[in-house]
């Protein structure tokens, strides 16, 4: 079932266009991701869809209806975890359950289970200082999580951790996925992370950024391990590497 | 055990370098290089500060009043002026030149004026105190909200939070640090503020009692004064350190 989806989306800032005529779509418990080199507009097109930018034309629907330019539907996730400092790892977590107007201890309430099920079980006292930078990054996601109607947008959420916390993210955020029947919007600019993590992929290129191609990628994500090993792997990294370079 | 060290040697540095001026002060007045009526030996100091200390503490309770009320005001004065400043854009603008500007003029040139226009009561000390201590923290505060993240008010906005929700959740804890070393300054400068306005008129503080006897020459007491002063400034400042470890829990945490 279609969850998410842009029509003809374009934006432009002081007259420079920086994405035009953006249509993705993501299906219920999909996870796709958009690939493209550094400045192809890839942020902007999330702050579009997550409603902190109005487009100049196009929509954006999610479950069929009309979200353009409305912030709060969809959860978003920077690059930086930002956790709050000052606040302790349940409260932040947390915290768009109280944005939303519930009561603290409620809120809180609400997100203890899912520490156990996030690897982040005894950390709710902690301040984010505390915490090594795949445990900030997990708890980031869990708030994301707790912020979002199912459908989540990731802004190369594991790109500052080493290549071995990295590995082990993206095995987790998997099973995590399936677990919680969860969607995700993922922007990368690693070819490696697109085609592990991934169902669909778009490749995003050029100035203004426009959607060029759309690359599947048929082997079940619950039979990936050591994906990144096998000859498919090459032979989709040295599709997308020509696609690119064709555009 | 090596932090541990290092932390003794920090801490004994400057009690070190304290008794030493003291050694220098007391041998140069036994020796009678400096006479004893211009500069008093600490141990003249320091029995007139013991002779004097139930006088020097009544004058110090309205000192300290003075100050207390002055840095209050100056607090929430500077917290509505930041905050909307923070708001407006245009308001910054417009009042930033100003607030400078008022920083230029020496505060031992608007205490008589002061005096004039409210007499020799409380009210001329507290509005100089609320003048020398609004500066700092209103400039602490907005330097505070100015240096929030800009993703981290994004990430709340994404969340569809109100203007109110992100000042509440973003702007002001991440402003405390900025407004504490704001509030540190404004706490040594009030004492300073309440004992300036006191010298130009009144009937009690430390400032009147300073004037006294420094006319009748007792210069003992007047560095017993003076002594008084930086406790009482020092015990302010110790005040707002303990004020700010008891908001932020988070920064000792991370020192940790």
């Amino acid at each position: 079932m279609e969850l998410l989806r842009t029509e003809h989306i374009t934006k432009s800032y002081d007259s420079r266009v920086i994405i035009r005529d953006i249509n993705i779509h993501l299906n219920e418990g999909e996870l796709v991701s958009l690939l493209g080199v550094s400045g192809s507009g890839k942020t902007t097109l999330f702050q579009v869809i997550s409603g902190l930018t109005p487009p100049d034309t196009g929509k954006v629907f999610l479950s069929g209806e009309n979200i353009t330019g409305e912030a709060g539907h969809i959860s978003y996730m920077l690059q930086k975890d930002l956790l709050l400092p000052h606040k302790k790892v349940i409260d932040n977590v947390s915290l768009p359950l109280v944005i939303r107007g519930m009561k603290k201890d409620r809120a809180q309430q609400q997100a203890m289970p899912f520490f156990e099920q996030f690897g982040i079980e005894g950390t709710q006292e902690k301040y984010p200082s505390q915490l090594s930078g795949g445990m900030r990054q997990r708890a980031a996601l869990l708030r994301t999580y707790l912020g979002s109607h199912g459908t989540v947008l990731l802004d190369e959420p594991f790109s500052a951790l080493d290549m071995l916390t990295k590995d082990q993210m993206h095995v987790w955020y998997q099973e995590m996925m399936e677990k919680i029947k969860l969607s995700t919007l993922l922007i990368t600019h690693d070819i490696d992370e697109a085609i592990v993590l991934s169902d669909r992929i778009y490749l995003m290129t050029g100035k203004p950024g426009e959607i060029h191609d759309e690359l599947h990628i048929t082997e079940p994500r619950s039979e990936r391990k050591d994906f990144n090993l096998s000859p498919e792997f090459l032979s989709y990294k040295q599709q997308i590497v020509a696609r690119m370079k064709n555009n | 055990m090596k932090k541990r060290s290092e932390s003794i040697r920090n801490k004994l540095l400057p009690v070190g370098a304290f008794c030493l001026i003291l050694l220098f002060w007391w041998l140069i007045s036994v020796t009678g290089l400096v006479p004893s009526y211009m500069l008093p030996s600490p141990v003249d100091v320091a029995r007139a500060f013991i002779k004097d200390f139930p006088n020097l503490i009544e004058h110090a309770a309205v000192s300290v009043q003075e100050a207390i009320y002055g840095l209050g005001i100056g607090i929430i004065l500077a917290f509505l002026i930041a905050t909307a400043m923070d708001r407006f854009e245009t308001l910054e603008k417009a009042l930033m030149p100003l607030l400078v500007v008022t920083q230029t003029i020496p505060t031992i040139a608007i205490a008589p004026l002061l005096v004039l226009w409210m007499g020799f009561g409380m009210a001329p000390k507290i509005t100089l105190v609320v003048v020398t201590t609004f500066f700092p923290i209103a400039v602490g505060l907005l330097d505070g909200y100015k240096s929030v993240d800009p993703d981290e008010i994004d990430l709340l906005r994404s969340m569809n939070a109100t203007r109110s929700q992100i000042f509440l959740h973003v702007k002001i804890p991440e402003a405390l640090p900025y407004f504490f070393s704001g509030l540190k300054v404004a706490a040594s400068y009030a004492v300073v503020g309440a004992v300036i306005s006191e010298w130009l008129g009144g009937f009690e503080g430390l400032g009147v009692y300073m004037t006294r006897v420094r006319k009748a020459y007792a210069f003992d007491k007047m560095f017993a004064v003076i002594i008084l002063i930086i406790i009482v400034s020092l015990l302010l400042m110790a005040l707002v350190t303990l004020l700010r470890n008891l908001t932020m829990p988070w920064e000792k945490v991370k020192e940790k």
